[in-house]
């Protein structure tokens, strides 16, 4: 297979996608004493504290940040992976009556949010939950729809969006990959 | 297999006819009339006569083995004389003496006649051996007079060791009396230490309670000595360790009475062979290491060891589909025994032969001179190059238990001819 | 993973051994949350086979099967129609013919894990086979040894006791080893195996050089009936030798990690005092028990070769 690549959000839109995230969620939610960020591993987590930064920026409120590892509430596993890497959960607070944010990277089954909400019924109970993502990509095999979207971008078969960050890639970029299925 | 009467008149023709008594062979054909041998030796072709055309075969002894378990009387649903009769055949055996160790044992006189008895209708001759003590519980000596004059041809305990010197001591000089050998499973009950296999590397991997090699040298030098003392005749069953083969050799200077055999499967096989629990190398004594298996090709090779000896012993497949502790001892070893001895000892086929014909019938007093004229027709016909891997198909037994299945074999009977009749195994 | 099943340690790939170490630690977190308790075996149905009593065993995997969502059924000898006669194999048949997923058995003969992979499809985990192997145990010892020091890779470890009639030992012989760390036995001459230094360990019957050179120590229980057989003449003799006491360790100036199997014969094999102190993670162990029987369920059940 043959793979082309186009950019679709550099370093600077990047930050300042992440900005306006950052104020929607301020916006939305008008006591930030009562929200909870809460990143899903991989790319979710180093978003989640980039929106914190802002959120702590903007508001001069610190809320409370932590991350969630899905792997065991996947169920694709069996079908995936040989060894999961499992990156670990750190939720230190408790989540009961807490306005709980969830980050991602990118929506696009809606598979992973689902396990994420699984998994954050081991934690607590939560006032409500709401979701951020980077990019959502559509084709979208559950119910499920994010409150913040930084950009969207339809997607047709053979193509993927692949987000770079920093913390993970040592770059920051959005990245439309094409694949060619070569004979 | 295929088994017929003999016809009236039988050549057997252009073969190989050698003859492990005199240790000389000669091409030519071997006439057999009425069940007898005619002659041996004459040559050129026979005309309007059965004949066999043995060119490329080696015509030579029925085999003897001087310990098997045919299971009757008690567990048929193993053996009976008359299958195992037929293991025998293909394995190219024409006599065997089969073991007391049955339910109930072959401890009374009336239990020998009943052998003899039922061992008349089979196409092989089977002689009883009758146990030493009542019950084989090693106390008490059983009618030793009355069990060897309905037939039976030596007295053993089989796989329960006489473990009181003292009663060991008295059966061999009462059996004296008799002029035939005991044969006493030789291992120390208590060194043994309920072991499963041999004690070593592979048993402390496996976890399996191990037999020492010395459980059996012990027993085997105490015998030796008591032997010696008496001048009795001692025949010590399938020798299993160097330890005890150094014993036999020392001791068999002192005393000319004593006797010893080998199976195949101790010769064959080592230890090694156990690393996957495989039931079918569950036997006792044990298969022992690979230095043990060399050194008792050596003592093959240098006349320790007068034959070679199966211990044929069937289970059923239920019992081997046990765990290795629960499984019973012993594996079946009458059809394998040729192919597997011939490969593995490598010796000239005239001195392998005596170990399976001339030697054991010695053991046990039975006519050594098969090509006598006049003589009761008891032949092997065999292809001792021929290489052949050992199939369930091969196996005429009631049971399944041996590990040689899927071995690459050198060395094939073909014809055997025994009471009678004739066993073709193309 | 590269086995279907866990029998043994003796031939398992040591990259297996330590990406369910490291998946045990991701479990060690469930653990610890407020509902430990994630659907990652939803569906699966484990048969607990235990042909011998060990209620620790037992308990530690039920849970780990039961934090894990699966399925369990558990099937003990002495509720089993072994006792009306029925051999092994129609036992297990018999399970597997009811669709499951696994097995998980303990029984009294070595050897007998991989005699019942003969006979079912499902995977199975030994929990223990007679003298043979104890697998999850040693993968829990050094889930709880990678805990403390950070690592299992020259470490020395010392392993006290019935080596004999030890499964855990061969298990942690055969583990230890693969993942790097130094292993000696010390015990009493009648209860070390013939031949066990060929599995590349040393053998040594004074406990102070023992104590004098191990970063931890294993101790076995001592099984008194073994007195019985002769292989050791008194418990006060034993204790004597062999007993990890707070007077003996005392006498080494390093501090050393006590580890123990369970269950243990306090005030023999081990002193109350020592059982209980700082340095002794017994009780991490067990908790460990749990994670590490998760990861190994985890791995084993939930996973399949990946085709791209």
């Amino acid at each position: 297979m043959t793979k082309k690549q186009t950019i679709l959000l550099d370093a600077t839109a990047i930050s300042r996608t992440i900005a306006r995230l950052s104020h929607e969620i301020l916006e939305r939610n008008n006591n930030p004493d009562n929200l909870a960020l809460i990143g899903i591993q991989t790319r979710g987590e180093p978003l989640s504290k980039r929106i914190h930064s802002q959120i702590s920026e903007f508001s001069g409120t610190e809320i409370v940040l932590g991350s969630l590892d899905i792997t065991f509430h996947r169920d694709d596993f069996r079908d995936r992976l040989v060894v999961p890497q499992v990156k670990g959960t750190d939720i230190p607070f408790t989540i009961d009556d807490k306005i709980v944010v969830l980050v991602d990277d990118v929506l696009f089954t809606g598979r992973t949010i689902r396990a994420a909400i699984d998994a954050l019924n081991a934690f607590g109970r939560p006032k409500a939950i709401q979701l951020a993502v980077l990019v959502d990509r559509g084709h979208r095999e559950m119910p499920i729809r994010a409150d913040f979207v930084g950009k969207n971008i339809p997607t047709h078969e053979g193509e993927h969006v692949a987000v770079r960050l920093k913390e993970v890639d040592n770059k920051d970029a959005v990245l439309l990959l094409k694949y060619d299925q070569a004979k | 297999m295929n088994l017929k009467k003999l016809p009236k008149k039988l050549v057997l023709q252009g073969g190989t006819i050698l003859d492990p008594l005199s240790g000389r062979s000669k091409k030519g054909n071997v006439v057999i009339e009425r069940n007898k041998i005619k002659s041996v030796g004459s040559t050129g072709g026979a005309k309007g006569e059965t004949k066999i055309d043995c060119s490329g075969l080696v015509i030579t002894h029925g085999f003897c083995d001087v310990h098997v378990h045919f299971r009757e009387p008690g567990r048929e649903d193993k053996e009976t004389l008359q299958t195992g009769s037929r293991a025998a055949l293909a394995g190219g055996f024409t006599r065997v003496c089969v073991m007391p160790n049955t339910s109930p044992p072959l401890d009374t006189p009336e239990s020998i006649r009943f052998i003899v008895e039922k061992a008349e209708e089979c196409p092989v001759h089977i002689h009883p051996i009758g146990a030493v003590t009542k019950g084989q519980k090693g106390q008490e000596l059983t009618e030793v007079q009355g069990i060897i004059s309905e037939g039976a041809v030596a007295l053993s305990d089989d796989g329960l060791p006489i473990s009181d010197a003292q009663v060991m001591r008295l059966a061999l000089e009462y059996t004296s009396m008799f002029d035939k050998p005991v044969i006493n499973h030789a291992e120390d009950e208590c060194l043994r230490n309920n072991g499963l296999m041999h004690e070593g590397e592979i048993s402390t991997r496996l976890g399996l309670a191990g037999n020492p090699s010395l459980a059996e040298a012990i027993m085997i030098q105490r015998d030796l000595e008591l032997a010696n003392m008496i001048q009795a005749k001692l025949h010590v069953p399938h020798v299993s360790s160097a330890g005890g083969a150094a014993n036999i050799r020392r001791m068999k200077k002192l005393n000319p009475n004593i006797t010893a055999e080998v199976t195949p499967h101790h010769l064959f096989f080592n230890d090694q062979a156990l690393l996957e629990y495989n039931t079918n190398f569950k036997v006792a004594p044990p298969i022992r290491t690979e230095d043990d298996r060399k050194e008792l090709i050596k003592a093959v090779k240098d006349g320790t060891f007068d034959c070679i000896a199966t211990d044929h012993a069937p289970h059923t497949i239920d019992e081997k589909e046990a765990t290795f502790e629960s499984a019973p001892f012993g594996m079946i070893g009458l059809e394998s025994c040729f192919g597997a001895v011939n490969k593995v000892l490598d010796m000239p086929l005239k001195e392998l032969l005596k170990l399976l014909t001339v030697n054991p019938r010695r053991v046990m007093g039975f006519e050594e001179d098969l090509f006598k004229i006049g003589c009761a027709a008891e032949l092997t016909i065999l292809d001792p190059a021929q290489e052949w891997i050992y199939k369930e198909q091969n196996i005429y037994s009631k049971s399944r238990n041996t590990p040689f299945i899927g071995e690459k074999l050198k060395g094939k009977v073909r014809y055997t001819i025994s009471k009678g009749t004739i066993a073709d195994l193309n | 993973m590269q086995e279907k099943h866990l029998l043994g340690l003796e031939h398992y790939p040591a990259e297996d051994i330590v990406s369910i170490i490291d998946t045990a630690f991701s479990f060690r977190e469930v653990l610890d949350r407020p509902i430990k308790k994630v659907p990652s075996l939803q569906g699966k149905t484990i048969v607990n086979l235990f042909f011998e009593n060990s209620t620790r065993t037992r308990i530690s995997f039920e849970l780990a099967q039961k934090r894990l969502s699966a399925d369990t059924v558990n099937f003990s000898a002495s509720s089993s129609s072994l006792k009306k006669g029925e051999s092994f194999k129609d036992t297990v048949q018999n399970i597997e013919a009811m669709k499951i997923d696994a097995v998980v058995m303990r029984h009294p003969d070595p050897g007998a894990s991989l005699h019942l992979t003969k006979y079912v499809d499902a995977v199975v985990i030994n929990a223990g086979d007679g003298t043979h192997e104890h697998p999850t145990q040693a993968i829990l010892d050094m889930t709880s040894l990678q805990e403390r020091f950070g690592k299992v890779k020259g470490l020395r470890i010392g392993i006290i006791g019935d080596i004999m009639y030890s499964r855990v030992a061969r298990s942690n012989i055969y583990g230890l080893k693969k993942l790097g760390a130094e292993v000696i036995l010390c015990g009493p001459t009648t209860l070390i195996p013939p031949h066990i230094d060929s599995l590349g360990v040393r053998v040594t019957h004074d406990l102070d050089e023992v104590l004098d050179w191990a970063d931890a120590i294993n101790v076995l229980r001592i099984q008194l009936e073994r007195m019985d057989r002769g292989l050791f003449p008194s418990v006060r003799e034993y204790r004597n030798l062999f007993g990890i006491t707070s007077e003996r360790l005392k006498k080494h100036k390093k501090e050393i990690v006590i580890m123990h199997p369970g269950p243990m014969n306090r005030g023999i094999e081990i002193d109350s005092s020592v059982a209980d102190g700082k340095e002794a993670i017994i009780l991490d162990q067990v908790l460990n028990g749990v994670a590490s029987r998760m990861a190994i369920l985890y791995l084993l059940l939930g996973g399949k070769p990946e085709n791209n």
